[in-house]
């Protein structure tokens, strides 16, 4: 890829996507999967504070001593979420229901803190701008992707609309807790086979030992050998 | 109050699992769950933390956010709390009880970023619990979490011997095994509390 910028996207949303391929952030990822419009609400809001506190947290990178960099890079991120949190209250008071306590809980979010320690403060404003979108778009995808597949199948509907005809019995379970394991399960699995085909990446290895800050450079040299 | 108290403990624990029901600290129950030991020694951990910070996080909200009209800086202070008690009960182990410290030093950071325990606080502020239901809560979520992430442990030790479909090896067959668990737990939900 020419341009950095647009390697950061790619590397955001496809080679290195935080739910998919990271396995980050896999808290909100099943949790509020049971719609798409809500993987749509969540994914926006994260990629929102995750864009502002990569730039704040590469504008400082020179400012803030090594070794208190991760209490600063809480509060940076805290802040944010409490900003979003408010504005979303007060401008779409019905997305702010549906997502309920995960909104504040993006504070501990491992793909924000990840993505701080393993890009951000090592790296210009402009490119950690762009690392955020992509993270971020990338976790969106996979967020409405899992919220696609568990409404179709738990709920019988797209988007709120309906797509199989009123006689089918929807598999509720995939609209409650379980289903988000399968789901995600499933997509990895099918991430995982087409890996294995194609030989080019390594398999998808899950948690990285319960890390959340700093895990990513961890994974990243993890080879999978379950 | 002793009946209320105990129902909150069966609730947190069994029926509304931390970990199966929702979704919180997620990171380290797949993480950590490749060992036994290490499992049971971070539910340990998680259990007292959570208990601890539930409780200090009950006092401030009631003593001083809500009274001077703060209730929106709960996140902010919440997590600076949890961070801040994380270290204080890891100096304080390191100093008083090395044994302890050393079967749970490696895990006590990690609790930081364990949204399970920023989670229960916020939860118990939402649901207007007072300071004894907020601790009994936070005990109760802990043991949830200890439970859940320590039958994975288990179940991960015999998936380890199975031939399993190469695409399905590694966090999938794991998700598949949480999975039956959490259809397993939602069987405690039919219990008329």
């Amino acid at each position: 890829m020419k341009n950095k910028y647009l390697e950061r996207l790619y590397n955001g949303v496809i080679k290195e996507n935080p739910t998919l391929v990271l396995m980050l952030g896999m808290c909100p990822t099943l949790a509020v999967s049971t719609r798409a419009a809500n993987g749509i609400g969540m994914g926006l809001s994260t990629t929102a504070v995750l864009i502002l506190s990569n730039l704040v947290i590469s504008l400082l990178r020179k400012v803030i001593p090594d070794q208190v960099r991760l209490p600063a890079y809480i509060v940076i991120v805290a802040s944010l979420v409490t900003v979003t949190e408010l504005l979303m209250e007060a401008y779409v008071p019905a997305v702010f229901a549906a997502l309920g306590i995960y909104i504040p809980l993006i504070v501990v979010n491992c793909i924000i803190l990840g993505r701080a320690e393993a890009y951000a403060n090592k790296n210009t404003p402009g490119l950690a701008v762009m690392d955020g979108l992509g993270m971020g778009v990338g976790f969106t995808v996979a967020l409405t992707l899992a919220g696609l597949v568990r409404e179709v199948l738990g709920n019988g509907t797209a988007f709120g609309a309906q797509v199989f005809p009123e006689g089918w019995e929807p598999i509720a379970v995939f609209v409650q807790p379980p289903g988000a394991f399968l789901v995600i399960a499933l997509f990895i699995a099918i991430l995982n086979a087409a890996n294995i085909k194609t030989r080019q990446r390594k398999l998808v290895e899950g948690g990285c030992d319960g890390c959340c800050a700093g895990c990513t450079e961890q994974c990243d040299g993890k080879e999978a050998d379950a | 109050m002793t009946t209320s108290l105990i129902l909150i403990i069966i609730s947190s624990a069994l029926i509304n699992n931390v970990v199966l029901s929702q979704f919180l600290g997620i990171c380290s129950f797949l993480g950590v769950s490749k060992q036994m030991k290490a499992s049971a020694s971070l539910g340990v951990a998680v259990i007292f933390v959570i208990t601890i910070a539930s409780a200090v996080a009950s006092l401030l909200y009631d003593y001083v956010l809500a009274p001077y009209g703060m209730s929106f800086m709960k996140t902010i202070v919440f997590i600076l709390v949890i961070a801040a008690l994380v270290q204080i009960v890891e100096m304080f182990l390191k100093k008083k009880s090395p044994a302890v410290y050393k079967s749970l030093g490696i895990y006590l950071p990690l609790i930081t970023t364990n949204c399970a325990v920023l989670g229960v606080a916020l939860t118990n502020v939402q649901s207007g619990f007072d300071f004894l239901q907020s601790v009994v809560a936070g005990f109760g979520t802990g043991v949830g979490f200890t439970l859940a992430i320590v039958l994975l442990a288990g179940i991960r030790s015999r998936i380890r011997e199975e031939d399993l479909p190469a695409p399905l090896r590694g966090a999938p067959i794991v998700m598949i095994a949480a999975a039956l668990m959490s259809i397993a737990f939602m069987g405690f939900s039919g219990l008329a509390l």
